[in-house]
């Protein structure tokens, strides 16, 4: 474990990216799944694309104006091995369009709404996550 | 227009900076959720969090007959909890898992400059192209 736990930082994160997702709503009426957004943003519609590239830009924009303050220190990692990183990217891409979500569309929107698919989802790739860290431990990539 | 872009950039930016300040951002700690044998509830805590003001917000939300800018709240109609659901899961843990980014904390990183959060990203978008082609394949089979 990484030393301290952030328990404000993530408490206070929490209700930001809450507010985000309610904010998506009550403007646009849509749930906030970044891969759902991200997807429409590059292959959807023209007319359905301004929105979708804008909540991405705030995205980043945000996530830039908090590092600017100092809060992503410490937060990168290098020398993952390249290989696990680019399949990793490989699953998530198809599993997030495989099972319609990731982490922000069922994990928060889903089961803020008490969705069962989203409950279930989160429950499943949670479980697949520590299994799969599980072996990455048995396998001595994580240590 | 401008109006339904700010909507969607100022809700993206809380959302950006959200996941800065709780570490999310932090491969390491992901990966520590998910670590049973060393586990590091931050991740749940962001969770617990933001669900928790995402479930009060929509309530109040969703009371309105129309969003703000938009004619109607579109919300997913899907229902069923079948093996695509499930399979899709998965392979979107194992993922998660293998790395430590999905795709909101990767997108942000890579905006700030880390590195292995690209190549998660090219990883995302050749595993969305490959979805689309065994659609496109699996779309065929049934025709026989």
């Amino acid at each position: 474990m990484i030393e301290g736990m952030p328990v404000f930082q993530a408490l206070g994160g929490g209700v930001l990216i809450g507010l985000g997702a309610i904010l998506l709503m009550l403007g646009e009426g849509r749930i906030a799944g970044i891969s759902g957004i991200l997807g429409g943003a590059l292959t959807g519609e023209r007319g359905d694309r301004g929105w979708r590239l804008a909540f991405l830009l705030g995205l980043g924009g945000g996530g830039f104006l908090a590092s600017v303050l100092g809060l992503a220190a410490g937060a990168e990692r290098t020398g993952y091995p390249m290989v696990l990183l680019l399949f990793a990217g490989l699953a998530v891409g198809f599993g997030a369009r495989l099972g319609s979500g990731c982490t922000s569309g069922h994990g928060v929107c889903g089961c803020a709404r008490l969705s069962p698919r989203s409950l279930v989802a989160t429950l499943v790739f949670c479980s697949a996550g520590m299994l799969t860290v599980a072996a990455l431990r048995m396998a001595e990539v994580l240590s | 227009m401008i109006g339904r872009w700010l909507w969607a950039a100022v809700a993206g930016g809380l959302f950006g900076f959200g996941l800065v300040l709780s570490r999310m951002i932090d491969p390491r700690r992901v990966q520590g959720f998910l670590d049973l044998a060393d586990w590091d509830p931050t991740l749940m805590l962001v969770m617990v969090s933001a669900v928790s003001t995402t479930m009060i917000g929509y309530r109040l939300v969703l009371k309105r007959p129309r969003p703000v800018v938009e004619d109607r709240f579109q919300l997913p109609t899907a229902t069923a909890i079948d093996g695509r659901l499930a399979m899709g899961a998965v392979v979107f843990g194992l993922g998660w898992g293998l790395a430590g980014y999905c795709p909101g904390p990767a997108l942000t990183a890579a905006v700030l400059g880390f590195r292995e959060p690209l190549i998660v990203l090219a990883g995302v978008a050749a595993g969305s192209l490959l979805f689309d082609l065994y659609r496109r394949r699996a779309g065929r089979k049934p025709v026989r």
